[in-house]
């Protein structure tokens, strides 16, 4: 491991420590409120190798880490790519600086982390993750180094594979759920001779002449819909999953003939998971607002007359678009700004809205000054689904000159098809949510009374990728160790894929997996 | 101490050597990869080893961007290169496809764990020994040719401001005599066997490009492994239709002549070569010979025979006749050879009917481990 040059302690140079000092009051002047910041100066091998471990010191060991840090550290080498800054979500909050970057660089990068800091602490969906994680992931990694101990390398490696491949399959919404048991609690048996029925009797139809009673409801017929129903319930009873669970890594890691160390492992992959899922849910919300941050502390504080030009170089460099693609760090900050000057001048409720004199609209101004406080209200409340969907209002889209593109079939070009609003905001919405990722359910873990696991898709418009999903359930099936199946929609007909431990088949149904 | 990192990196490049040797047969058929690049090493083009997930497939070519344009305005980019579109940044590793680089010496080894290959044992027990001069430090006397300036200034900067006569405002440095540091060097003796490869090919008019082609790919493969095996290799290229020449590497490969065919001109050149340059007392020498088998008369076959048979097989670790299948040839060359070398083994012939056959027609080669 490499320290500092600098110091002999490890610690952040004396010039570097006094900018810390500065950057900090600036933050805290602007209302800024963060975990105390560890700030490391580390060279770029460091960087990259810190980069590939998703930011912490210390994983457990993994090939695909060191793929990670092959391809990082040849960007780097070959200039296509450059790490400034790493920082991660912990208490206190810790984060690295690229050993030799420009003095301006470092400012920057500061001025950014103490954005993504208060991000980290405020924002809700990061109010249940661990915030003492570097011990979390070393314990995780000394677990599992263990386990390789034990079990051989080899074993725990491509049980690992196997787990990795599973480990999108979580439920974003667990983590706030009340802690509830997975099987619904038995009912407790109808007393002797009391009522049996709660509620409406099934089948039975209202009625409010007694002498129709017979005609409208027959008795036998009752007596049929009242065995139906009571069957459905038994077989309610006894499904599992009772309603289809979106958990798949945990009901895996419970229902699973695992050996210990296997459920263990499976346990730490579902946790690291379930760890970084909120900086997926929240990557241009995080991105905008620490850059939004580090522009205004730059702009309005810290910068010197001398160091414009090489600050404006890095800070394009952020928020450049490349074209047909969509960078995070300018959505993210160009929504902040729309909404700062929507709530400074009154830009927004019914009157706003109802008003169309583009005249009136444009000279628009209330002077609220509401703007400030409602970024803060936002940061703390919102999450990338929820932000795009409430604030990329028409306006902003017209202003930042959005459209959709579309592959030309015959040239094989992206084209622009068009800038309708509804459109651009669909196909944002639809590529955010649930990160881009498929729905997957756990539909019963006694599929056909075979113990074969079912697992369904929810089809929301885009078919899964075919041989992914293929080698995905070869190793899902290593897991439950029977036949696995998933329900799906492949070319808009139902599909069930079926891996049997020996070949995959695939077999049409009759309707659609529906939640 | 190995750091972490580099541990699950080496277990990577593990992975990746698997990779190649599963498909080395795919990579040894492929032409593109022949291209060395840089110093010593080759680009393998290989796909990203991507952990399997339940992901969403193709999304048909459709995003959202930013910035000017009419509709029916290209995005960015050309072709299929550059989708990709909001929240897709990052998530994705996309179609990208690796590219490792190995150096020939693992991409021999790789080939030859593979195939099986045994090592060679150098013949005779001539080594010859050279030394090579490396400027491995400082030292306080030497040439003033080899004068190390920085190291001198040093000196002399660090003394005059321990002495105190530096000034910062006038900061003129004198070195004297103590202070000049200059380079050094060591020598190492270097045991050496030295080996030569010599190519022959026919370029008569029946030799089309893709038999060439052929010749180009397996002739790398054995270079690259007997380079793994001999420090020093020289290689020599002869081409010939009726009449032979000695030509550089690059002409080799591309030429094209028309006209007949008489193999024993190459063989006649290459043993006046051997006679001029590689005594055969301190060279290993190698031979290959490709073509499609299509000689002139049957005269000349027999002088090629004789010419192998005295000149050439003495001489030669090994003689590798590769016959490439063209859609002129007659193919008899192949039978004249192995009816008359029969149960001689420094004598190997192969026939490489297409680029699946390289793999195997190289393991036919070096099999012998001459």
């Amino acid at each position: 491991m490499s320290r500092s040059l600098y110091s002999p302690s490890g610690t952040l140079p004396p010039a570097l420590r006094d900018l810390q000092t500065e950057i900090k009051s600036y933050a805290d002047e602007f209302g800024l409120d963060t975990f105390p910041v560890v700030f490391e100066t580390i060279d770029y091998r460091h960087m990259c190798e810190i980069a590939a471990y998703g930011g912490f010191p210390v994983r457990y060991p993994h090939w695909r880490f060191g793929m990670e840090y092959d391809h990082m550290l040849k960007s780097h080498t070959y200039g296509l790519s450059k790490i400034y800054e790493l920082v991660i979500n912990t208490n206190p909050c810790y984060a690295y600086l690229l050993e030799g970057n420009s003095f301006v660089d470092q400012k920057l990068v500061m001025a950014h982390v103490y954005g993504h800091c208060d991000f980290f602490k405020n924002n809700h969906f990061f109010s249940h993750t661990d915030r003492r994680m570097i011990d979390g992931m070393a314990n995780n990694a000394s677990r599992v180094r263990r386990y390789m101990d034990r079990q051989g390398v080899a074993n725990v490696e491509t049980f690992v594979d196997t787990c990795l491949s599973v480990d999108n399959l979580i439920d974003p919404w667990l983590p706030f759920r009340r802690k509830e048991t997975r099987r619904a609690p038995e009912p407790a048996p109808p007393a002797e001779g009391g009522v049996e029925q709660v509620g409406p009797e099934p089948g039975r139809l209202h009625n409010t002449r007694s002498y129709l009673e017979g005609y409208i409801n027959p008795p036998e017929l009752l007596a049929a819909q009242k065995a139906k129903k009571k069957q459905a319930d038994e077989a309610q009873k006894r499904k599992n999953p009772p309603h289809p669970e979106r958990d798949v890594l945990g009901f895996l890691m419970q229902y699973a003939p695992l050996e210990a160390w296997e459920a263990d492992v499976l346990g730490i992959i579902r946790e690291e998971a379930y760890y970084f899922l909120p900086q997926m849910q929240t990557k241009i919300m995080n991105e905008g607002w620490a850059t939004y941050w580090h522009s205004r502390i730059m702009t309005t504080r810290a910068l010197r007359d001398d160091e414009l030009i090489d600050y404006a170089d890095a800070a394009s460099g952020v928020t450049a678009m490349g074209p047909g693609q969509l960078n995070p760090y300018k959505l993210g900050v160009e929504l902040y700004r729309h909404i700062e000057d929507r709530w400074n001048t009154g830009r927004f409720g019914k009157e706003y809205d109802e008003c169309t004199s583009l005249q009136q609209r444009a000279a628009w101004d209330k002077k609220l000054g509401l703007g400030r406080e409602k970024l803060y209200e936002v940061r703390r409340m919102h999450n990338d689904v929820t932000f795009l969907d409430e604030f990329f209002t028409e306006d902003f889209c017209r202003e930042q000159k959005f459209f959709t593109f579309k592959e030309n079939r015959r040239t094989g070009r992206l084209e622009i098809e068009g800038r309708e609003f509804s459109k651009i905001k669909q196909q944002i919405l639809q590529q955010l949510s649930n990160f881009g990722q498929p729905f997957i359910y756990v539909v019963d873990a006694n599929y056909l009374n075979r113990s074969e696991l079912l697992l369904g898709h929810r089809h929301e418009g885009v078919d899964l990728k075919l041989d992914y999903a293929r080698d995905t359930l070869r190793n899902v099936e290593r897991i439950w160790r029977r036949p696995v199946s998933i329900l799906t929609i492949l070319d808009d007909k139902p599909k069930r894929i079926r891996f049997d431990g020996a070949e995959i088949s695939m077999s049409d149904e009759p309707a659609a997996f529906r939640v | 101490m190995i750091s972490r990192i580099e541990q699950d990196h080496s277990r990577f490049r593990e992975i990746i050597r698997g990779k190649i040797r599963q498909n080395l047969r795919k990579y040894i058929s492929r032409g593109d990869m022949v291209a060395p690049k840089g110093q010593g090493t080759v680009a393998i083009p290989m796909p990203q080893i991507n952990i399997p997930r339940f992901v969403h497939g193709d999304n048909s070519g459709q995003g959202v961007g930013q910035g000017d344009g009419e509709p029916c305005d290209p995005v960015g980019g050309s072709g299929k290169d550059g989708p990709g579109g909001a929240g897709k940044a990052g998530e994705q590793e996309g179609g990208k496809s690796l590219e490792v680089e190995v150096t020939l010496e693992e991409l021999a080894q790789i080939m030859g764990e593979e195939l099986g290959l045994p090592n060679i044992q150098p013949k005779g027990t001539h080594s010859l020994e050279t030394r090579k001069d490396r400027y491995v430090g400082l030292r306080n006397t030497g040439p003033e040719s080899l004068r190390n300036f920085k190291a001198t200034y040093k000196r002399a900067l660090r003394r005059q401001v321990a002495m105190g006569s530096y000034d910062p405002a006038r900061p003129v440095i004198v070195p004297i005599r103590e202070d000049r540091r200059y380079r050094s060097w060591r020598t190492d003796p270097r045991p050496q066997t030295n080996a030569v490869i010599i190519y022959m090919m026919d370029v008569s008019g029946s030799m089309g490009d893709e038999q060439k082609e052929i010749v180009r790919i397996e002739s790398f493969w054995i270079d690259t492994w007997l380079r793994s095996q001999y420090k020093g290799l020289e290689s020599r290229y002869i081409i010939h239709d009726a009449t032979a020449r000695v030509v550089e590497r690059d002409v080799f490969f591309r030429t094209r002549e028309s006209g007949g065919t008489m193999i024993s001109s190459a063989y006649k050149l290459c043993a006046e070569l051997i006679d001029a340059e590689f005594s055969p007392e301190q060279w290993n020498i190698y031979a290959f010979h490709f073509s499609d088998g299509d000689n002139w008369s049957v005269d000349d076959t027999a002088t090629c025979i004789q010419l192998v048979k005295q000149q050439l097989l003495p001489k030669c670790n090994q003689f590798g006749y590769g016959q490439v299948e063209s859609p002129y040839g007659s193919g008899q060359f192949i039978k004249d050879l192995r009816s008359a070398f029969a149960k001689n083994i420094a004598l190997v012939t192969s026939e490489i009917k297409s680029k699946d056959d390289i793999m195997d027609s190289i393991r036919e080669f070096l099999k012998g481990g001459r």
